[in-house]
């Protein structure tokens, strides 16, 4: 008995874990579903919906290509343009920050918990919220998409690259500064030739949700293949939406598609 | 000299490709940024607008964060009940799309490539649809989020199921455990807290998508962030702003308290 007491009395502590833990979920729950007026779904729904259905399967082909104005292949190439000077933007700040916020690079904490903090404002800023902002500077369009994108993906991109900088080997570095390179020199040929492989890992993994971020940009004006969307599922015309969605669906799997292959021959 | 013993210094490996590659990306970019008129001189010369506009930001609107809270709780439930959804439903893709679990291969190749496919959707995308579908109401956000949550939480957790230990489910098969009980007492028991840990970061997730979802009609926040924007109330969508980044930093931490005690 004296044996199977602390058994015991852990199991009655972690059943009672267990309680609070599941009332809490359901008061949580309660709490939710309350809180959303279900109005029933309205009676325009199922045809719509078919609407929709039909314009998957019947796509409007005449959209891909037409010699004057917007077409989808234009949508798509503008799309990928925000997304790789975007993604190049990121870089040019993501990686001084970076290499600021990588806490064996700095002799004090002080200096590397500052670059974090950088880097979490800006990772909590939205990039839609970025390019509404942007949109007022430079105006509607690609422009202003690129911008936000940029700026956007500072944050995650420079945690990225701290985290892959905190994780190297520090022994080149200690043996450049054993022989007498300076700061600068056990950057360049002790820490950088270390990190480049994850630093590009990370960047291609960056550009994948770059694609994806820039195909919705437009729908709030900010260019890229998401303005003809947006202007196609207020009018109603359900096919040029099937065949918009088909064309993004297939640059953004071919995108993911040499990124990851890119990626598993680096690491 | 005995230096020369082993015959000649073997050259350097040319540099060549890599500077070509350098350049190479350097063109794209160039290219890139021709073609969306991304000129750095319009942004130097508007820059002005952007300090007006950071100007007109100040002091926040801090009045507007209770008029939008109602809002902000919708926001919340719609991630809470997205995630809910989204998992539910994701268990039956994830096993479908695990290699060591149904050995029926064109069936896990067939979900594989339709999960990919679902994942390539942004969640603005789907929340535009729905919008259209079910009108302008959270239930457009959660179906949206719902869908959204798929794609993040099945591809999570079946990598996670390619990756357990083989010896329970052996041992199993052995004393001939049939499919179901297989999975019920030699996956489940191991990918559990993995599992519960990408429900969290897909709620972490849902949570920053939800409160951008009213762009597009689909309930929550972001309803208030397009009124505020039209009316161009800066001060509001600052205080919107602050809002947003107070209740994500608290649904954050108290989601990675939860998943630091699971894993």
């Amino acid at each position: 008995m004296n044996q199977s007491d602390p058994l015991k009395k852990a199991r009655r502590k972690r059943r009672w874990k267990f309680t609070t833990l599941f009332i809490i979920l359901i008061a949580l729950y309660i709490w939710a579903f309350s809180g959303i007026e279900f109005r029933g779904i309205q009676e325009t729904a199922w045809p719509v919906t078919k609407n929709i259905i039909h314009g998957f399967i019947s796509p409007d082909l005449s959209f891909i290509y037409s010699p004057d104005g917007e077409d989808l292949i234009r949508g798509l190439l503008e799309t990928l343009a925000i997304a790789v000077v975007g993604i190049m933007l990121s870089i040019i700040f993501a990686i001084p920050i970076g290499l600021w916020a990588a806490k064996n690079l700095s002799s004090t904490s002080l200096i590397s918990q500052s670059g974090k903090g950088i880097l979490s404002f800006f990772r909590t800023m939205p990039d839609i919220i970025l390019a509404l902002l942007f949109i007022k500077v430079v105006g509607p369009g690609a422009y202003a998409g690129m911008l936000a994108l940029g700026i956007g993906a500072i944050g995650m991109l420079g945690k990225l690259y701290a985290e892959e900088v905190e994780a190297m080997d520090e022994g080149p570095v200690e043996s450049i500064a054993a022989v007498g390179g300076n700061k600068l020199q056990q950057l360049a040929f002790g820490v950088i030739p270390q990190v480049l492989p994850g630093f590009i890992s990370a960047t291609l993994y960056r550009f994948e949700i770059n694609m994806r971020s820039a195909a919705t940009l437009g729908l709030i004006g900010a260019g890229g293949i998401g303005t003809p969307l947006i202007f196609a599922i207020q009018g109603r015309s359900w096919d040029r939406v099937g065949i918009i969605i088909i064309g993004i669906v297939i640059v953004v799997l071919i995108v993911d598609l040499i990124s990851s292959a890119l990626r598993k021959r680096i690491v | 000299m005995d230096t020369k013993l082993n015959g000649p210094v073997p050259s350097k490996p040319s540099r060549w490709s890599f500077y070509l590659f350098l350049i190479g990306i350097f063109i794209i970019v160039l290219i890139s940024a021709i073609y969306i008129d991304a000129n750095p001189f319009t942004f130097f010369r508007n820059s002005e607008n952007m300090f007006d506009l950071i100007g007109s930001m100040f002091p926040p609107a801090w009045s507007y964060i209770a008029t939008t809270t109602p809002a902000m709780l919708d926001t919340i439930r719609m991630a809470l009940l997205g995630t809910t959804f989204g998992m539910i439903l994701s268990i039956p893709i994830m096993f479908l799309c695990a290699r060591n679990i149904f050995r029926i291969r064109w069936l896990v190749e067939a979900s594989r490539i339709g999960l990919n496919i679902l994942r390539t959707i942004p969640d603005l995308l789907l929340a535009a649809i729905f919008a259209a579908i079910l009108g302008f109401s959270p239930i457009a956000g959660i179906v949206a989020l719902s869908i959204f949550s798929i794609g993040i939480i099945a591809k999570l957790s079946f990598e996670a199921i390619e990756n357990i230990d083989n010896g329970p489910l052996e041992s199993m098969t052995a004393v001939g455990a049939n499919k179901l009980q297989w999975i019920a007492f030699g996956v489940v028991p191991q990918i559990l807290p993995h599992f519960v840990s990408y429900v969290l970061y897909t709620f972490e997730i849902n949570i920053r998508a939800a409160a951008i979802l009213g762009l597009v009609g689909a309930g929550g926040i972001g309803l208030y962030y397009d009124r505020a924007l039209g009316f161009f109330a800066y001060d509001q969508v600052l205080a919107l702003i602050l809002y947003t980044l107070v209740v994500v930093i608290l649904i954050d931490l108290i989601s990675l308290k939860i998943r630091e005690k699971l894993l």
